[in-house]
């Protein structure tokens, strides 16, 4: 039961849209889970409202038996820095250098004026370039976040999300904005956090290809619902055509073609 | 994330071909900002006639002429030639050959102006930090994507608005009756007019910031003050330090004219030369605020080209 994180009858309107329509998941610890659907199937929104980013209309969060949907102030700080959360367009501060991008990891843990002084120690600072280390990111480290490619912004963000020693990494279409062999090396970097870590990885994304290539685990959303939950062998291309109809299994193949990430195996070098 | 709004679900209700549908819509658009902008024009002209006759601009007033007699005439007309009388009046009688006494005699207070001019800019200085500080603290509050809360926004905006919409002639006055004659009161009431006048700015430069940055922040555990200080503060600052330097510029204009009711600086001696009608006095005190904000206003618009430059070359 530690490090369970489970989603029970979850639902989040916005006016008269339903984004996410009662949604019942467990996440068992350690899973390598990945979220599938068009835009606007409520990937998105349920990632957010995993970390608390958006409140839900109804339902319950749990992780490790703690309600997160009731955490307030200081404790709802401590949940979201235990689960990290990687964006799609990043969200790094493009004028402020890598490193202190990474050290915003660290920013629940500080208080208001070493906060606002931008005053990090060394151990901080020591774990900071570890982290960049482990992403290859060493030499930029002083360098703007605004002038990386993305490929780079987004492992900056994995670094930033490391320091924050999370329980859970929340990946919201880390690849969806980047060349193939930009996606491949951040999805060998969530893999390889997922094994080395023992981190559970919860990721959106919009192509089977990557979904059956990386994940354990595979969840399906339409309008809102989850339509399938299984292995990455149970989502065949007729299960697949049975949720979204041939249109949509074409549509996600296409997609395969501009932005898929193919495991290769190797792990962090190539271009 | 949301789902796709229908279209088509308004349907017109005649169905022309599309080009005489748009020659219609066309014409209609037409006739209607014809129509706009002739209302407009008779609403624009009326306001001018009116505030130009409140203003006095057709007055017909008694003037004297040239042989002694009185008559009526138009007051524009009648008074432009007296503002070159003005100006004659001010600049001194100088010589080549006396030029150095002349000068002498004409700046004949030169001492004290000098201090009044360091007194001048100290306090357009002091109260340049005051308005940045507080403004800079109030601009995150009071911009509409930012305030943590509806009633924040509202208690600062409105704070922001009365700082900035009294005058600082009317604040310096205040100020003279709490802190009584001297700087002190012109530095508050300028410092004061400027916390409003630049949080307002502030505030709209923080209205128009990517928000990504700051829900990046806010995802990994921070507090509404880490993502503004590392997510929005970084964005705005170039603007600030524009806005600064503008501002800077500004008071000390200010400055300069706020003594006229004791609030310290050049001011009080402009009133005591025009109370006392030494004309010579006031030309000398406005070349020497006229050459010390055109040197400020030329040495700040370099450094904000400057700051701008950084920021376009980064």
């Amino acid at each position: 039961m530690t490090g369970n994180l489970i989603l029970a009858d979850v639902t989040r309107q916005f006016g008269e849209t339903t984004a996410v329509d009662r949604v019942n998941l467990s996440i068992a610890p350690g899973q390598f889970v990945g979220v599938i659907g068009r835009s606007g199937a409520g990937k998105s929104t349920m990632l957010r409202l995993i970390n608390r980013l958006v409140d839900p209309t109804a339902g319950s969060i749990s992780f490790d038996g703690v309600e997160v949907t009731a955490l307030r102030g200081k404790a709802l700080r401590a949940w979201r820095r235990d689960c990290a959360m990687i964006f799609q367009q990043f969200n790094l501060v493009d004028r402020l250098d890598v490193l202190t991008n990474v050290l915003i990891g660290r920013l629940a843990e500080h208080g208001f004026l070493s906060s606002m002084a931008m005053r990090f120690t060394d151990a901080e600072r020591t774990m900071a370039i570890q982290a960049l280390d482990r992403l290859d990111l060493v030499p930029q480290a002083l360098q703007r976040a605004g002038t990386l490619s993305g490929g780079q912004q987004q492992r900056v963000a994995i670094a930033k999300a490391l320091l924050q020693k999370p329980r859970i990494m929340l990946a919201d279409e880390p690849i969806a904005s980047l060349d193939p062999a930009n996606a491949t090396r951040v999805m060998d970097g969530l893999k390889q956090i997922n094994t080395e870590d023992k981190l559970t990885v919860l990721v959106n994304l919009h192509t089977l290809d990557t979904a059956r290539a990386y994940c354990d685990r595979i969840v399906a959303m339409r309008a809102g619902r989850v339509m399938f939950d299984g292995t990455a062998s149970q989502l065949t291309d007729e299960v697949v055509r049975d949720i979204y109809g041939l249109e949509g299994l074409a549509e996600f193949n296409e997609a395969v073609t501009s932005t898929a990430a193919r495991r290769t195996g190797r792990v962090w070098e190539d271009a | 994330m949301t789902a796709t709004a229908g279209i088509g679900d308004r349907v017109p209700q005649v169905t022309l071909d599309p080009i005489s549908q748009f020659e219609s819509d066309y014409a209609r658009k037409r006739r209607r900002s014809r129509m706009g902008w002739l209302i407009g024009t008779v609403l624009f002209a009326l306001a001018f006639a009116l505030t130009s006759w409140m203003g006095d601009f057709f007055k017909v007033t008694q003037v004297t002429l040239p042989d002694g007699s009185r008559d009526w005439r138009w007051i524009i007309p009648a008074g432009i030639p007296r503002l070159g009388e003005y100006i004659s009046k001010t600049i001194p009688d100088l010589h080549w050959d006396t030029l150095g006494t002349d000068l002498e005699n004409w700046f004949w207070r030169w001492k004290v102006w000098l201090r009044l001019l360091l007194e001048t800019i100290l306090i357009a200085f002091l109260a340049t930090v005051i308005g940045v500080v507080g403004g800079f603290l109030l601009s995150f509050p009071a911009a509409r994507n930012l305030t943590p809360n509806a009633w924040v926004l509202w208690i600062t905006r409105r704070y922001l608005e009365i700082a900035r919409t009294v005058p600082e002639l009317v604040w310096a006055l205040i100020f003279v009756f709490c802190f009584s004659v001297g700087p002190l009161a012109g530095v508050a009431a300028i410092g004061l007019h400027a916390t409003g006048a630049l949080g307002k700015l502030y505030s709209e430069v923080n209205e128009n910031i990517d928000m990504r940055p700051l829900e990046g922040v806010k995802a990994a555990g921070g507090t509404w003050f880490d993502q503004i200080r590392y997510g929005a503060v970084p964005q705005v600052l170039p603007n600030i330090i524009s806005y600064t330097l503008l501002r800077f510029e500004i008071n000390v204009r200010s400055s300069s004219i706020i003594g006229y009711v004791g609030a310290g600086g050049l001011g009080q001696e402009i009133r005591t030369a025009m109370s006392f009608q030494e004309y010579q006095d006031l030309s000398a005190l406005f070349i020497i605020i006229f050459v010390t904000v055109m040197i400020i206003d030329y040495g700040s618009e370099k450094l904000r080209h400057r700051v701008i430059g950084l920021e376009a070359h980064s």
